[in-house]
């Protein structure tokens, strides 16, 4: 008898070493995909203001992201004297470990989902990457600091907040469902013809502003308010650790995303995926075509740009990056064309329109940013307990009041809006009137109103 | 002598004792958001990942966030300088005792009566298991409707009064 902690681990690498692959993979990849997320960001801001934005590494500035993580990882690590050094070392890790563990539950496309068919799916990843919070509340209170504090405080609170405004929102479109399992929550969008998004329009308006607020992002940055608490709960952490909670950020800001796009926007669906079986609709089907067309639109583009460059080095690279393109509008192409490719459609396709979902729901956060002031803390509380609760939860009510109408009448699909616009108007107006009953009764708007002490 | 079978579908392999020696050691040896997440995971093990999903989500995702952030309002230094804990050491002993009793009267008797005591748990070849988050609703919505409600009906007025009293001190 070998020693039976060996024997597990051979058990384990045996059962699972597709995942943990699948796994490593991600971690390995994710910190690109978040460098180049933020150069995006940084891009759009300039865009935005007027600016160029980064422009010095590589062209247009496409190696920023990796000029930024060498400046990351050599930056000196400083640990305050006064800290809590474990929790201090453990924090960040906490913060980017939920985040990249609730990664695992996502399907990009039907091919590719780490951990399969989980039936509790989505509740696996709403409720591991809540468990980040910790990192954020730990960190704030290690670093033994009053801003920091105040900002591990501020972003527990607005966590707890917003948790269940984001919740109910999630319980009114699974009612269309009736499972948990992310698979199957994509295949009933299918099966109905019809997104979530336009039976439960005030669930997924819900669901937007509950991430917005749960992903710490402007107008609800408020936990690392920069014009009042320094950075926040990150005040003390530095370098490395610092890019920990950065990549926790972001890697939350794409969990989100894939949880709405999922749930509300159709996960890997096509527009109009069901249309080949209605008469006269064909040519709908030609929008297989749109995602080669984007790539090779990309790909000229850059070929355009090309002579444009200062020095040769620059030139190759946006060759490479035009080539690079090509490529994938041909993989694109080749299972919508060729027939022997034909099982490859649903994995290669879903992956490219549950991503360009997923990249316009970020792009969405990216544009309020840009365009919203930021909140004050109160003005938040008031938002989260006082509208978007009571709203979420007259919206589940209504929601299954219209479903179970749909039942009664036998309606299907498009039908269904037959009920449920009905009930988005009858929360709306819930919605004005609290609001305005809000404005009779409500705390006065001055500035006293903001004398709790989160406002530090 | 009829036992109590609940099909479980245990193949209990190496992997599964080990897993659930650290789970179980951690959760009798650890502090209480590490013990939460130990009792999760052997619920998982069981395969009631609602069960699993539910302790994290709630327990350690939403109770425990709400303790710490009690736990740096409030300043440490002073109350650890009021003893608050430990005044009915007489009364914890003797209820723990009398839980002692009752739970190792459950095992005692497990083999001797039918149809009561412990459950016995036998393997069973399936792979696929029916979906857990179904069968926990079918319980407490219909087996269980009204004890269900009672607790809902308890809660509800405990937070109530708990509204009412933190308004009359301010």
């Amino acid at each position: 008898m070998t020693n039976p902690i060996i024997q597990a681990t051979i058990e384990f690498l045996k059962a699972f070493w597709a995942p943990l692959l699948c796994g490593v993979a991600i971690v390995a990849v994710l910190p690109l995909i978040v460098g180049y997320i933020v150069l995006v960001e940084r891009k759009l801001m300039a865009d935005m203001q007027a600016r160029l934005g980064p422009m010095r590494v590589g062209p247009h500035g496409l190696l920023q992201p990796i000029a930024d993580a060498v400046k990351l990882l050599i930056k000196e690590d400083i640990i305050p004297d006064n800290a809590d050094k474990l929790v201090f070392w453990l924090a960040p890790v906490l913060s980017v470990g939920a985040a990249l563990l609730s990664l695992a539950g996502l399907a990009i496309g039907p091919a590719f989902q780490i951990a399969q068919d989980i039936n509790i799916g989505i509740l696996f990843v709403v409720g591991v990457s809540a468990l980040g919070i910790f990192g954020i509340v730990l960190g704030g209170w290690a670093s033994n600091s009053h801003y920091s504090l105040m900002g591990a405080l501020r972003s527990s609170a607005q966590l707890v907040s917003y948790e269940t405004a984001a919740g109910m929102a999630l319980v009114s479109a699974l009612l269309f469902t009736g499972t948990l399992n992310i698979k199957s929550i994509v295949e009933a969008q299918s099966n109905e013809g019809i997104w979530f998004v336009m039976l439960a329009p005030v669930a997924f308006f819900t669901y937007l502003v509950a991430s917005i607020a749960e992903t710490n992002r402007a107008p609800f940055d408020l936990p690392e308010a920069e014009s009042e608490l320094v950075a926040g709960y990150m005040t003390e952490f530095s370098g490395f650790r610092w890019s920990l909670y950065f990549l926790a950020e972001y890697a939350n800001m794409i969990v989100v995303a894939s949880v709405a796009t999922t749930l509300f926007l159709g996960g890997w669906l096509r527009p109009f995926s069901k249309v080949h079986e209605l008469p006269g609709f064909h040519l709908l089907n030609l929008l297989d075509f749109v995602p080669v067309l984007l790539m090779v639109a990309i790909g000229v583009y850059c070929l355009q740009r090309t002579p444009k460059q200062p020095t040769r080095v620059q030139q190759m690279f946006m060759f490479a990056v035009a080539g690079l393109c090509f490529v994938l509008g041909l993989v694109l192409l080749v299972p919508v064309v060729v027939p022997i490719a034909k099982p490859f459609y649903a994995g290669i396709h879903g992956g490219f329109w549950f991503i360009l979902k997923v990249s316009l729901y970020i792009y969405f956060f990216m544009w309020l940013r840009f365009t919203i002031p930021r909140y004050r803390f109160d003005q938040l509380m008031r938002l989260g307990w006082h509208f978007l609760i009571p709203l979420s939860i007259v919206n589940v009510l209504l929601v299954g009041v219209a479903l179970i109408a749909g039942s009664y009448f036998h309606l299907q699909g498009w039908g269904l809006l037959l009920v449920t616009t009905p009930a988005a108007i009858i929360t709306l107006i819930v919605a004005f009137l609290i609001l305005a009953i809000e404005k009779e009764h409500g705390a006065p708007q001055d500035q006293s109103a903001a004398s709790d002490f989160y406002a530090g | 002598m009829a036992r109590r079978r609940i099909n479980l579908p245990l193949r209990i392999s190496m992997l599964d004792k080990v897993l659930f020696y650290f789970f179980a050691g951690t959760a009798v040896a650890s502090g209480l958001i590490t013990a939460l997440l130990a009792t999760a995971g052997i619920f998982l093990q069981l395969r009631a990942e609602f069960l699993f999903i539910v302790q994290i989500i709630l327990y350690v995702g939403g109770i425990m966030v709400l303790f710490v952030f009690v736990i740096m309002l409030v300043n440490l230094d002073v109350a650890l300088q009021q003893i608050q804990f430990a005044r009915q050491r007489w009364v914890g002993l003797f209820v723990a005792l009398a839980l002692a009793a009752q739970v190792s009267f459950m095992f005692w008797t497990s083999g001797k009566m039918p149809g009561q005591g412990l459950p016995v748990l036998t393997a069973a070849a399936a792979t696929k298991l029916p979906p857990n988050s179904e069968a926990v609703a079918r319980s407490l919505f219909e087996s269980y409707l009204l004890p269900f409600e009672i607790a809902s009906v308890l809660l509800l007025v405990a937070m109530i009064g708990a509204v009412v009293m933190a308004k009359k001190r301010a």
